[in-house]
């Protein structure tokens, strides 16, 4: 096994995973998404006498001050696109991209992480992978549903967002090296357990820590409710689809060869 | 596919040996760069590229991820 075994069945199984994610995001977040944006049409049709309030609800894109183009003409993208091979391209490049650097992190740890095999090795990563980017990150700063949040903030919630999910990626290596040395010295429940509380007591200290995004407003709580849980469930496919995929593929080479040889 | 795996188990028992294979950091190492450059570039259209920061002018790319820059999690409005 080397880098590039690891590296082209990423690939592949992050493609697979960012078509299940596409059909499970389809299927449960596009009837909130479709909500969202009736909310958020009808709340910039309701107000053109008062742009100031107008900006805090849509996104503008300023230069012409027309609000974030969600109707089906503008930008010559229509909702229809958006909605299918838009959403299909951005959970597909996702998965490939978050397949790649999975498995590469994978076969990092492949043979390091105790005596785990390296199918066991890299769903641990994966299911670390989704803890660390995914489930911490949306504890923290939620999925926002189209008409939520002030195009003015735009800048600080990303910045506030990719901060937190940069200190709980560096807090989960950390906790894993520190978790893998002691348990080489003491032992794999010791291990075990400083990483996993070392990496919730950082985490929680810096989601306290910073900044909170609360730009609801008026929005309809079960509209938001659903919102977030197709989001979660998005992510959830996704990373659970690249963990299955990838140690599925992983395990047909790590047993062929002994076969073969 | 992996030479390094097969050679000390070759012609040996039927039953697995405890030995897992291990990748070389070295040769990993360009891999990871190439690689984690290019996904973060990846990541970066899809979430962020003109929104917060543009890259490219206009808002093809934005409006085009736009539901999966929602729904994956990423600040979009
Ligand atoms: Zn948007």
């Amino acid at each position: 096994m080397n880098a590039r075994t690891f590296l082209v069945r990423g690939l592949l199984a992050g493609l697979i995973a960012g078509i299940v994610a596409f059909v499970v995001a389809f299927t449960v977040g596009e009837p909130p998404i479709d909500t969202a944006i009736g909310i958020e049409e009808a709340s910039a049709a309701e107000a053109p006498a008062e742009p100031a309030a107008d900006e805090a609800h849509t996104h503008t894109h300023a230069e012409e001050g027309h609000t974030h183009s969600h109707s089906d003409e503008e930008g010559g993208i229509t909702r229809t696109n958006q909605k299918t091979w838009g959403l299909a391209t951005a959970t597909i490049a996702i998965g490939v991209a978050l397949g790649g650097i999975i498995a590469l992190v994978a076969a990092a740890v492949a043979g390091r992480l105790g005596r785990l095999s390296v199918v066991a090795s890299t769903a641990l990563v994966t299911a670390l992978g989704f803890v660390a980017y995914a489930l911490v990150p949306f504890l923290k700063y939620p999925a926002a549903p189209p008409a939520v949040g002030s195009g003015d903030t735009i800048e600080e919630r990303t910045a506030y967002y990719f901060a937190f999910a940069l200190i709980s990626i560096v807090a989960m290596v950390a906790a894993v090296v520190l978790g893998r040395r002691l348990a080489a010295e003491r032992s794999a429940w010791t291990g075990v357990v400083v990483a996993g509380v070392g990496y919730v007591v950082v985490v929680a200290v810096a989601a306290l820590a910073m900044p909170a995004v609360n730009e609801l407003g008026d929005f309809p709580a079960d509209v938001l409710w659903e919102f977030r849980i197709s989001s979660i469930l998005t992510l959830a496919a996704l990373w659970a689809t690249l963990g299955m995929a990838l140690t599925w593929l992983l395990g047909r080479v790590e047993t062929t060869p002994r076969a073969v040889a | 596919m992996s030479h390094s795996v097969a050679a000390p188990l070759s012609g040996a028992t039927a039953i697995p040996a405890v030995e897992i294979p291990t990748v070389d950091l070295r040769e990993l190492a360009p891999w990871a760069l190439f690689a984690g450059l290019l996904a973060v570039l990846v990541v970066f259209f899809v979430s962020t590229d003109q929104g917060a920061v543009s890259l490219f002018a206009g808002s093809a790319i934005h409006e085009w991820v736009h539901d999966g820059r929602h729904l994956l999690g990423y600040p979009c409005h």
